[in-house]
């Protein structure tokens, strides 16, 4: 029968099994590696703390190894800026006050998620007024299409015949 | 044709566009410094040479100087060594080393061996003041003018090229200005 004849051919051959294991292996090993590797050991005394902490170590770029966020980097100039990060909270300061000394340091690279201002607001409005320009392009063909509609009087072949 | 006419020359203008962009961006890995015309964040810092004299922004107001931020661990700054030491020999204007994250007696044999370019260092142990000076890999060059404001920032090597094209017209334009 066909279809015995199917299943024979993708029945799994047992080194299938063997690369799922591995694989398995391999990606758990990614999920909990990713703790064992963490290089920022700091731990805030008040949990709220810590969660804002980890916010802004993993929304600030690292300024040397520029793909990388602070919380993320083992450069020294990374755990420089964590311990200020760290220092600013711990006196009570606003996750913007942190965000505002680095940016007057280091300038708007190190914001990963670049603020609005006229210097960055192209950032910001290009992907919008391309959108727009797309819309109303399409927008247009519709219209321009739909209006064909009405001009299309000739009765279809199908009717003719009957 | 004329359909066309609209997508191809806004394909054009993204072309431009994208080439100004690559045209005009700064070396890969160069920060732009939010610093350029501000005034010089200020520091007090033990000197290298005696540690019992602080060495601070507001002696330094009043005149112009080039903040050179180095350290004994940074390979870059042995090879701007020789380039440091002839600023100092041309006596235009005063190097102010900031010694960044070091250890004392290193940088004390650094500048023996090769040669003590500055008019005075600053110790800089635990890296806060070059972060305040936005400071993100050595060597980088700060000149500030005599009203404390920051003119330039050289990020890497202070080479004859940046001396020349960067810093020597800028300490021209003041002798055009005072005299």
């Amino acid at each position: 029968m066909r279809r015995d004849l199917i299943d024979v051919q993708t029945a799994p051959r047992p080194g299938r099994y063997r690369a799922l294991v591995v694989g398995a292996i391999l990606l758990a090993g990614l999920v909990v590696g990713a703790k064992v590797y963490a290089v920022d050991p700091t731990q805030l005394p008040d949990p709220k703390l810590q969660e804002r902490y980890l916010a802004l170590t993993h929304e600030l770029r690292c300024v040397q190894c520029q793909n990388e966020a602070i919380a993320d980097s083992p450069a020294g100039i990374a755990s420089d800026l964590r311990r200020e990060v760290r220092d600013m909270l711990l006196a009570g300061k606003s996750d913007e006050d942190v965000r505002n000394f680095m940016l007057a340091r280091y300038g708007d690279f190190v914001l990963f998620r670049p603020r609005f201002a006229p210097k960055t607001a192209w950032v910001w409005l290009t992907p919008g007024i391309l959108l727009l320009i797309g819309a109303l392009v399409s927008w247009r063909i519709v219209r321009a299409r739909s209006a064909l509609v009405p001009l299309d009087t000739e009765p279809l072949e199908e009717d003719l015949s009957r | 044709m004329n359909r066309f006419a609209l997508p191809i020359a806004l394909f054009a203008l993204l072309v431009v566009v994208l080439a100004i962009g690559i045209k005009h961006s700064p070396d890969k890995g160069v920060i732009a410094s939010p610093l350029i015309d501000k005034p010089a964040p200020q520091f007090s810092l033990p000197s290298l040479a005696d540690a019992t004299r602080t060495v601070s922004t507001t002696t330094l107001r009043g005149r112009w100087y080039l903040l050179n931020v180095w350290g004994s661990w940074c390979g870059t700054c042995r090879e701007e060594h020789r380039m440091l030491l002839e600023v100092r020999r041309s006596g235009l204007v005063p190097l102010v080393g900031l010694d960044w994250k070091d250890d004392d007696a290193q940088a004390r044999s650094w500048l023996a061996q090769l040669g003590d370019p500055y008019e005075v260092v600053a110790v800089d142990h635990d890296g806060r003041t070059a972060i305040d000076w936005g400071v993100y890999a050595a060597p980088e060059s700060f000149l500030v003018n005599p009203q404390g404001i920051v003119v330039y920032k050289c990020m890497g090597e202070l080479t004859p090229e940046v001396w020349e094209k960067e810093i020597l017209p800028r300490l021209q334009k003041r002798q055009a200005a005072t005299s």
